[in-house]
C-alpha cells in the first residue's frame, strides 16, 4: 500500500492530489513503525510528518498558483536518463541486499530484549537525553535557524 | 516473524520512487515531497537495524531525521514562496536566474 500511494504521488498531475498520497504512504510507513514495535516514533510520525509537514506543503500548494502548471508539461526532459539510472541505482542496492543475504537463512528479528519491549518510550528518551544530548541540542539550534530563515524568506519584501 | 529482507525491499522501493521524483519532475514541490519519501525509506532501514540489534539508538537517529527533514521542509517551502512572488513559476527548469 506504502508503495502503490508512493508511486501514485509521483505521478499524480494535480499537487493536491500527490500530497494525498503522500500522507498516505507516511501514514503506512508509521504502521511499519508500530509493526516494529517502535510506538513512539509511530506517534512522532503521526503528529510531525502527517500533522506538520504535510499541513505545510498543503499550504504552500494552496498559496502557489496552481491551474496554470497543471496544464504544462510534467516531467521534465532527461527522463529517460533520470529513470534508467535510478533503476541501475535499485539494481545496485537489490544486489547488495541479496549478496549479503545469498547462503544464509533469512534473517529474522530477534525476540525485543525485556527492558525495552514494553517501555518503548522510555527507552528512547533514556538514550536521547544521556547518550545523545549533544546531538539533541544542536538539532533544537538547527529548527530555530530553520524557522528564522523561512520567515524571513516567507516574508512580503516591503516596498 | 516477517524476514528483514522484505522491509529493506519496501525500503529500496520507496527509495527508488523518491529518486525518480526528484530526477523527473518538473515541479520543485513534488520534488520536495519526493525527498521526504527518501527520507521515509532510510527512516525505516535505521528501525529495522535497531530492532535487528535490539538497542534504540537507529529509533533516535530517525528522530534527527525526521527534525532535519521538518527542517529542510520549512526552508524549502520558504524558499519556494519567495522565489513564487518574484517569478510566478514553480517549475525547476524555469529557474535560471543564476544562469549566466
Amino acid at each position: 500500500m506504502a508503495v502503490a500511494s508512493a508511486i501514485l504521488m509521483v505521478t499524480r498531475r494535480n499537487i493536491v492530489h500527490g500530497a494525498v498520497f503522500l500522507i498516505n504512504t507516511l501514514l503506512s510507513t508509521a504502521g511499519i513503525f508500530l509493526l516494529l514495535q517502535a510506538e513512539f516514533l509511530f506517534v512522532v510520525q503521526i503528529i510531525l510528518y502527517v500533522g506538520g509537514i504535510m499541513v505545510l506543503f498543503v499550504f504552500v500548494i494552496m498559496l502557489v498558483n496552481l491551474d496554470v502548471s497543471m496544464r504544462q508539461v510534467q516531467f521534465n526532459r532527461q527522463w529517460f536518463v533520470a529513470g534508467a539510472l535510478a533503476l541501475v541505482l535499485a539494481a545496485q542496492f537489490l544486489f547488495a541486499i541479496h549478496a549479503t543475504q545469498a547462503g544464509r537463512d533469512p534473517l529474522r528479528l530477534p525476540a525485543m530484549a525485556a527492558e525495552i519491549s514494553p517501555k518503548n518510550t522510555e527507552a528512547v528518551a533514556d538514550a536521547l537525553f544521556s547518550h545523545y544530548m549533544l546531538p539533541f541540542e544542536i538539532a533544537s539550534i538547527l529548527l530555530l535557524v530553520a524557522m528564522i530563515g523561512a520567515v524571513v524568506m516567507a516574508k512580503r519584501r516591503v516596498g | 516473524m516477517i524476514p528483514v529482507d522484505y522491509y529493506l525491499f519496501l525500503s529500496l522501493a520507496l527509495f527508488t520512487i523518491g529518486v525518480i521524483g526528484v530526477l523527473t519532475r518538473r515541479n520543485v514541490i513534488i520534488m520536495l515531497m519526493s525527498i521526504e519519501l527518501i527520507l521515509n525509506a532510510v527512516n525505516i532501514n535505521l528501525m529495522v537495524f535497531s530492532r535487528m540489534w535490539g538497542t534504540v539508538d537507529g529509533q533516535v537517529f530517525a528522530i534527527f531525521i525526521i527534525t532535519d527533514a521538518a527542517a529542510e521542509a520549512a526552508v524549502g517551502l520558504g524558499i519556494i514562496l519567495a522565489f513564487f512572488h518574484n517569478r510566478e513559476t514553480v517549475l525547476a527548469d524555469e529557474m535560471d536566474i543564476m544562469k549566466w
